[in-house]
């Protein structure tokens, strides 16, 4: 006689699973790596590889040390802190250690410390993003520039970004859109393409891995709020377009604001988030010390996430 | 084409036994009737140790408001009358028989003729259900004379029909459409008279296209029957939504199909009103099917309510695979997983599935990543993650304030959760903490 199970309803399953999404967002980030490693060559390489790789490093001694439990790093999660981090420093040799003090910090302090993944209020790879920028005010903002496809050996050229430049009172001289919606400019590896990115997110969202909520509303807003600034004052404000397609927009709208975990729930709620996300990033990049303020305003927005999901609620089927 | 306005999945189909006839299942030796096989109080058994029966007589009657009357499947002696545990291990009252012929009551009318005219009133078609012991047959088993008896003040204006059959595996209204359209549609006249509505409205997924079209043609011979394709979508066959999706009425929460002018049945149980009002049959046959893709055959089957899981299994597959991991009765979405394969059928059910191991084994839990998959999936616009959190929690109070209680319990959360958290099984917990919580404060 077989032993039968018993357990409720349902008795089938989507087949969908965690490790399915983490990887397919791994997936959607590798146009985006190829861009970099296309335009800043072996260093690009070398920092994805040694920050992915101490992401899954600290996950997994963290697990088997100090929590002790089954390790999970086979759910791709921290392959994609790694990646992200990787894509939100600058290119250059002198980041292959630096960026392992990054890993260290988004994996201990900004996933396993609150619980792993899913537990993290604020999303890991621009908590350590962000602690590597006050750390390393100067490594960190000595961008190479993207001058020929392929480039060899370490010494990539460096300069300002458009939007370092523009800081400084340049106004992005010499950038086309054209440069910018390809790649052809400095910034960190996952900032310079935008299609590349666009690419990645476009798969994701036919894969429905996220909505178009978040990205639509974060760039939208962006887009319509340097707009109104750019109209007041064309001298002493960047155009939206410029605006849209340089710095973390693209990456920060399509990769890290979208984070499952750290965003809200209800769509409503996802359209709250994207716009706070767009208009803090403005406010950050024309009136903050710093001329990006992507990570900032996603890092901000993503406090008022557990508020955001208690306000905005689902449409109930009947009241 | 027609569908409910939010949420839902689509899970495998699997309607592999589609094409299998309906066979009549032979009966057993003996027969164990429970008393309770709807929803409500048990009927009260009125026949004793040693008394002859015939198919068709009344042996449990329905004494209490909420009740239905049970009559014998078989005909033979009444061994004694006693518990039994049901298919979920769960005692309850029944009548054991011994089967001796096949002797049937005179009333009953056994030949093959289809009788369309119905002469009976609203109240005597109603009185008449109450005596046949007919009941809702999508699976809630609520005695239909209550349902059709409309309460004082309330009015209805849509009977809506469910033959969507949205869960995965079952054909049983399939083949009953198939096989016996005339008979449905005469079913559907008398409960359509009974409620005095210009329109009865048969809800079929598109994903059943003969069915709709021999259902179509022999709806052009009745007044009244509208056949409505519906876009296959789970749970297009749940009461609330298949009324959104027919009429675009929303049954607001905690009221019932009839506030909102709706009434619905099932398929199969406008077959067995067919029979109970036009051939004066009571409910004592089951149609189910037995199905599994691990099994040999597939099979449909007339079964007498009473035959034991095991004596269906041994005639249609002759034992369950080495592999099988689950029996459930009814489909992969809502059925229930079956404890005691010595149980016998009851009224409703409408299958016995074979799982393979692979099939139902359960993914270990991984930690919520909080995708909202499990909202997007909710037909009722509900936060199934929020539930099980405060569940765990032991924050009742709350779940209740979130309308736990608004949950159908379709199973889409658990279905579509990536990190397969039981939110269903939580989520149940959490309703049967809330009543208890309620009823402990009245």
């Amino acid at each position: 006689m077989n032993i039968l199970n018993v357990s409720g309803s349902p008795h089938v399953h989507s087949d969908e699973s965690t490790k399915k999404i983490m990887w397919r967002v791994n997936m959607a980030l590798v146009p985006a790596l190829l861009c970099a490693i296309a335009y800043f060559g072996l260093p690009a390489l070398l920092v994805s590889l040694v920050s992915v790789a101490s992401c899954v490093l600290f996950q997994w001694l963290i697990e088997k040390f100090i929590m002790k439990v089954p390790t999970s790093i086979g759910d791709g999660s921290a392959v994609v802190t790694g990646l992200l981090l990787a894509f939100n420093v600058p290119a250059t040799a002198q980041m292959l250690w630096i960026v392992v003090i990054g890993a260290l910090v988004a994996i201990g302090i900004g996933k396993m410390s609150f619980g792993g993944l899913g537990k993290n209020p604020f999303n890991p790879a621009l908590v350590g993003r962000v602690f590597l920028l006050i750390s390393f005010p100067v490594q960190m903002t000595t961008w190479p520039v993207a001058e020929g496809l392929f480039p060899m050996g370490f010494d990539v050229p460096t300069g300002a970004t458009p939007l370092g430049a523009f800081k400084e009172g340049a106004l992005g001289e010499g950038v086309t859109f054209m440069d910018a919606f390809l790649g052809h400019i400095g910034g960190s590896m996952g900032e310079v393409s935008a299609i590349a990115i666009l690419l990645g997110a476009c798969y994701l969202l036919w894969k429905k891995v996220i909505s178009w909520h978040i990205p639509v509303a974060f760039i939208g807003t962006a887009f319509l709020f340097s707009g109104i600034l750019w109209l007041i004052d064309p001298t002493a404000y960047m155009d939206p377009v410029m605006t849209i397609l340089t710095g973390g927009i693209m990456l920060g709208a399509c990769f890290m604001a979208t984070d499952m975990v750290t965003s809200p729930m209800a769509k409503s709620g996802q359209l709250i988030f994207g716009f706070g996300c767009g208009l803090l990033t403005i406010i950050i990049r024309n009136w903050g010390s710093y001329p990006e303020g992507v990570s900032f305003a996603i890092l901000i927005m993503n406090s008022v996430t557990p508020l955001l999901n208690r306000w905005f609620k689902p449409t109930r089927f009947a009241v | 084409m027609k569908t409910f306005r939010m949420g839902g999945v689509h899970p495998e189909e699997n309607k592999i036994s589609n094409d299998a006839a309906i066979e009549v299942m032979p009966v057993g030796k003996q027969m164990v009737v429970l008393m309770n096989q709807h929803l409500g109080a048990p009927a009260t058994p009125v026949v004793q140790k040693g008394d002859k029966v015939k198919v068709g007589q009344l042996i449990g009657e329905a004494q209490a408001f909420m009740c239905a009357n049970v009559h014998s499947p078989v005909s033979g002696t009444v061994l004694k009358v006693d518990t039994c545990k049901d298919a979920f291990g769960m005692a309850k009252p029944a009548v054991y028989i011994n089967v001796e012929g096949d002797e049937w009551m005179e009333t009953i009318d056994r030949t093959p003729d289809i009788k369309r005219e119905c002469t009976l009133e609203p109240q005597q078609i109603v009185a008449k259900l109450k005596e046949m012991g007919i009941v809702g047959l999508g699976g809630a088993t609520f005695p239909t004379h209550i349902k059709y008896s409309i309460p004082e003040g309330k009015k209805a204006e849509y009977l809506i029909v469910n033959a969507a059959e949205c869960e995965p595996y079952l054909t049983s209204d399939y083949r009953v459409m198939m096989e016996h359209a005339e008979e449905v549609c005469i079913g559907v006249s008398i409960l359509r008279k009974a409620l005095g509505v210009p329109n009865a409205y048969i809800g079929i997924e598109s994903n059943k296209p003969q069915a709709i079209a021999k259902m179509q043609e022999m709806a052009k011979q009745f007044e009244g029957i509208v056949i409505e394709p519906l876009k296959v979508k789970y749970p297009q066959g749940a009461e609330k939504q298949l009324i959104n999706a027919v009429t675009g009425r929303k049954v607001p929460s905690g009221k019932l199909p009839i506030d909102v002018g709706c009434v619905v049945s099932n398929l199969g149980s406008c077959f067995a009103v067919y029979e109970a009002v036009q051939k004066n049959k009571p409910l004592i046959e089951n149609i189910l099917t037995v199905t599994g893709k691990e099994l040999p055959s597939q099979h449909n089957y007339i079964v007498r309510i009473g035959t034991t899981y095991n004596e269906i299994i041994k005639h249609s597959i002759g034992a369950l695979p080495e592999t099988t991991g689950k029996v459930i009765s009814g489909g992969t979405m809502m059925g229930k997983a079956v404890v005691n394969l010595d149980a016998p059928t009851v009224k409703g059910n409408s299958s016995v599935l074979v799982m393979g191991e692979k099939e139902a084994r359960r993914e270990p839990e991984t930690n919520c990543i909080r995708c909202g998959k499990c909202m997007e999936a909710c037909p009722m616009g509900l936060e199934p993650y929020l539930f099980s959190a405060l569940v765990k929690n032991g924050r009742t109070e709350e779940a209740r304030e979130h309308n736990i209680l608004d949950c159908i319990e379709c199973g889409c959360c658990f279905f579509s959760c990536p990190a397969h958290k039981p939110l269903t099984d939580e989520i149940r917990l959490g309703k049967n903490r809330v009543r208890a919580m309620m009823a402990a404060k009245k």
